[in-house]
């Protein structure tokens, strides 16, 4: 017991530290090169993922790797036929590689040359590709020479049979997808972002689309065998995604993609090494799941949390500008019962009472015992959204017709949000239209 | 007594073919409206998703009884559609990621659950979830035809038959009763909502058909034959008609002609080639599904890409007949009144449409060949010829008079507009009322037959 992490972890979870030794790399060759292969697959997963994503082409995935499974029996069955082994990987996996691109130039046919929509295309393009590759398989199963084996791996993935060899060699592809997306970064964030101006100014929008299905293409063949067809769309989306909501910049998108692929890969290859009966396409695919159910959750901005604490924020904002023009109505000289002004409100107490301890806080209201007052800054503030209320009403009925598209804002709901700017212009426009503005209290 | 042979086929390939049959035409049906709203991948999506659904009910109940595997694939399909959407409009994603993400890891948890159920000595089989079980479906009817159609012998029709059949008959109702309002939502949903049709309602409506159909469609035929069906018979009527009455009836009937020769090329078509076996039927239809897609593709009269092709060529040859015309009038105007086969070939170039134009301006009487290997028009060549000269007139003159442009920049603008038509069939060209020259002093030819030109 010389590791610490052992020591820390003692007996009493003997699997809690065999993932640990996984996890540090120390649990035999194989399992180590597995676990580097995968970490580096679900990196480049992450970076052609978020090429793709950004491009819109989240889906075109699923038809590349659906269309592959032909190409894999076909290439085994010409092998059989041809005499040699069938199941030397490069070989399955360049058919592969061949009958899906295949498939991705087919959905591009369909696009281009009829009436159909993209999802059709790809979705007819992944259905009729699968078909025929379950046709194949079947056809395999009855010939003489050899049972289908290891082909249904390709399916749903194996990463335990994965040899050294083979994780070397989709290390190895994993590696040539990242090396090629930071070379060609700067082009690839053009295209991604406005392709037109890319093209207009002599950029090879085609070639460098085509780059980028590349990626895909090497991504998903590297991946099959791992994880299986059908997991490695989500070692191409998941993580995009996720990175997507957490920041609006490539480089950050690309950097953070990479690391949700590579820690699902690393976590999720480690523990399926350890438990056993758990497929390690399924744990990769599921650890990433849950960073992007967290992300969805906690992300800053685009998260579920950001979003609920943004409608707060405009609920209390909304209410304590009612609760100020409430005061303002009834007498901005005098104070008013606590407990009426709150009833009245007609939010739920709590937010009422949420909402005046703000106003409180800003130097809005002040309090006395049970009786609420307007302070100075409080009458302006109040004076200023009732001003706002009567310019946006007068608005509307004089200029209905202007304000088309604006007549469905009640002026109840639009006198909170009226910038200043909004408000001058409004101004100007009554103004010209020889109506005197409400009168602007002094302050 | 019925003979063995028929025997064998009635109660072995009738029922799954029937099934499958069944099975296709309700994916058919709902599809042809995926297909038209651009959500064909929700099929997709939810035949994914629906994996960890089916184990969780087969591990909990601990068996494969029909209704908790349905209700359990059901759940995990709505679960997946409100997912999808929740994860489109809170993140801000397109819906193809958000499915791409839901429908994904859904699938690995289902891949997930299976391994760990196998570890407790449960045999559930990922393949039956791809492939179905088309084989395992077989009726044994009394062995007289009197008895076959019989009640109690009909009873014993197995049970995936009259799932199939029954969802098939209840997506037949569904679109009969909602069809105007499924029509109305799919092409206007805003019109539709503000008429009074709840547009989210109706496609919620047909999300749960689509999950219902898949669930329903899953034990028998598996997910492929799903997607294949609610995706390829629905892009092939698109192909075929304009019409949505059509395109419903065509897509359903397309489903159940694919299913059916799909099936039987899977059971026969192997021991035709002297094979014994027979080959995965689900993966078959797909196929077959896929192959009318493709003819549809190349031949669909209005939208396949021959025709296409051919009404391309139509116009490139009508253009280069217009062009022959036009050139020989002003070879006339330069008093020149034959040319020879070679000059008029060289202004044309030597391309299949200038060739083809030229073959039928003189098979229409328009340039005549002389004796002497030379093309003079005839008088109906120049009748339509001054006609074309006059529109290209008249465009210059708009192009200088109307958008300003310099009059040396105008004449290969009014070379394309020359030939603009009406899709009725008389020549656009601006109004002409009161001018005789271009703006390079080129008479403007009289307007012959001043009924039949419009002003654009």
């Amino acid at each position: 017991m010389t590791s610490p992490a052992a020591a820390i972890l003692g007996d009493t979870s003997s699997l809690a530290a065999e993932v640990w030794r996984v996890l540090t790399l120390r649990a035999g060759i194989n399992t180590t090169t597995v676990l580097i292969g995968t970490t580096l697959l679900g990196i480049a997963g992450g970076v052609a993922g978020s090429f793709a994503l950004l491009r819109k082409r989240a889906l075109m995935s699923d038809a590349l790797s659906h269309a592959t499974l032909p190409g894999v029996a076909l290439a085994f069955i010409l092998a059989v036929v041809l005499g040699f082994e069938g199941r030397s990987l490069p070989w399955l996996l360049t058919g592969a590689a061949l009958s899906g691109v295949l498939g991705v130039l087919t959905v591009h046919a369909i696009k281009r040359g009829t009436r159909l929509p993209e999802d059709a295309a790809i979705g007819a393009v992944l259905s009729v590709f699968f078909g025929a590759g379950i046709v194949l398989l079947s056809v395999i199963q009855t010939m003489q020479t050899g049972s289908q084996g290891g082909l249904k791996s390709f399916i749903y993935g194996q990463t335990a049979a994965l040899q050294f060899a083979d994780a070397a060699l989709l290390g190895a592809i994993a590696l040539l997808v990242i090396i090629g997306a930071v070379a060609l970064l700067k082009e690839l964030a053009l295209i991604c972002f406005d392709d037109s101006f890319a093209r207009v100014g002599g950029w090879p929008v085609d070639l460098l689309d085509a780059v980028i299905m590349a990626g895909v293409v090497l991504v998903t063949v590297a991946g099959l065998h791992a994880v299986g067809l059908i997991l490695v769309i989500a070692m191409l989306i998941v993580p995009a995604a996720a990175a997507r909501l957490w920041t609006d910049r490539l480089r950050s998108m690309l950097l953070i993609a990479g690391v949700i692929g590579g820690v699902s890969g690393y976590l999720g290859s480690a523990v399926s090494a350890v438990l056993p009966r758990s497929p390690a396409g399924a744990v990769i695919v599921l650890t990433a799941g849950a960073i992007f159910l967290l992300s969805l959750i906690a992300a800053p901005r685009r998260g579920a949390l950001a979003e609920a604490a943004r409608r707060w924020r405009i609920a209390v904002s909304v209410t304590r500008d009612h609760l100020l023009r409430d005061l303002l109505e009834r007498g901005p000289d005098r104070a008013h019962s606590r407990r009426t002004i709150l009833r009245d409100l007609g939010n739920h107490p709590i937010i009422a009472r949420l909402v005046l301890s703000s106003a409180l806080r800003r130097g809005l209201v002040v309090r006395d015992n049970d009786a609420l007052r307007l302070t100075q800054r409080g009458l302006i503030e109040a004076r200023r959204l009732e001003r706002n209320h009567q310019l946006w009403e007068l608005y509307l009925i004089t200029h209905a017709d202007v304000a088309a598209s604006h007549v469905d804002w009640s002026a109840d709901a639009v006198e909170h949000v009226l910038s200043a700017e909004l408000v001058r212009e409004l101004e100007r426009e009554l103004a010209r239209a020889g109506v005197d503005p409400p009168r602007e209290h002094a302050a | 007594m019925i003979p063995t042979p028929i025997y064998q086929f009635i109660s072995i390939d009738a029922p799954a073919l029937l099934t499958a049959v069944a099975a296709s035409v309700a994916c058919g049906l709902l599809g042809s409206f995926l297909v038209l709203r651009r959500v064909s991948l929700m099929g997709d999506a939810i035949s994914h998703a629906v994996l960890p659904g089916l184990v969780l009910a087969f591990l909990l109940t601990g068996t494969r009884a029909p209704l908790p595997m349905f209700l359990g694939a059901a759940a995990a399909a709505g679960l997946s559609v409100f997912l999808i959407e929740l994860v489109r409009r809170l993140g801000r994603m397109e819906s193809g990621a958000a499915m791409g993400v839901v429908f994904s890891v859904f699938f690995a948890l289902g891949v997930l659950l299976i391994e760990r159920a196998a570890a407790r000595q449960v045999d559930l089989d990922p393949d039956c979830v791809l492939n179905g079980m088309l084989e395992t479906i077989f009726w044994l009817p009394p062995q007289r035809w009197e008895e076959l159609l019989t009640w109690s012998a009909l009873a014993d029709l197995p049970r995936q038959l009259w799932v199939a059949g029954g969802m098939a008959a209840l997506t037949c109702l569904f679109i009969a009763a909602f069809f105007k309002e499924l029509r109305l939502s799919s092409f206007d949903p805003g019109l539709s909502s503000a008429l009074g049709f709840r547009a989210g309602a109706l496609n919620a409506a047909l999300m749960a058909f689509v999950a219902a159909a898949t669930v329903a469609s899953f034990e028998a035929v598996g997910s492929i034959l799903v997607i294949a069906m609610l995706i390829c018979p629905a892009a092939t009527a698109r192909l075929l008609t304009d019409r949505l009455s059509m395109h419903v009836a065509l897509s359903g009937i397309i489903a159940a002609l694919s299913a059916a020769a799909g099936y039987l090329l899977a059971a026969f078509g192997p021991r035709l080639l002297g094979s014994e076996h027979a080959v995965s039927a689900p993966g078959m239809i797909a196929v077959v599904c896929g192959a009318s897609l493709a003819i549809a593709v190349l031949a669909a009269p209005r939208h396949g890409v021959i025709a296409r092709l051919l009404r391309r060529a139509d116009l490139a040859a009508t253009i280069a007949r217009e062009d022959a015309l036009g050139w020989l009038y002003r070879r006339h105007e330069a008093g020149e009144s034959a040319v020879t086969q070679q000059a008029l070939r060289a202004a044309l170039g030597h391309a299949r449409p200038a060739r083809r134009g030229l073959r039928s301006a003189i098979a229409q009487g328009e340039i005549a060949p002389l004796a002497d290997d030379r093309l003079a028009l005839t008088d109906r060549g120049r009748e339509r010829a001054a006609q074309l000269i006059r529109a290209h007139r008249l465009w210059e003159s708009y192009l200088v008079d109307q958008a300003g442009l310099r009059p040396d920049h105008v004449h290969d603008t009014a070379t394309l507009l020359e030939h603009a038509r009406d899709p009725r069939g008389p020549r656009l060209m601006p109004d002409g009322t009161g001018r005789l020259v271009d703006p390079h002093d080129q008479p403007i030819p009289p307007d012959l037959a001043a009924t039949g030109i419009q002003r654009p």
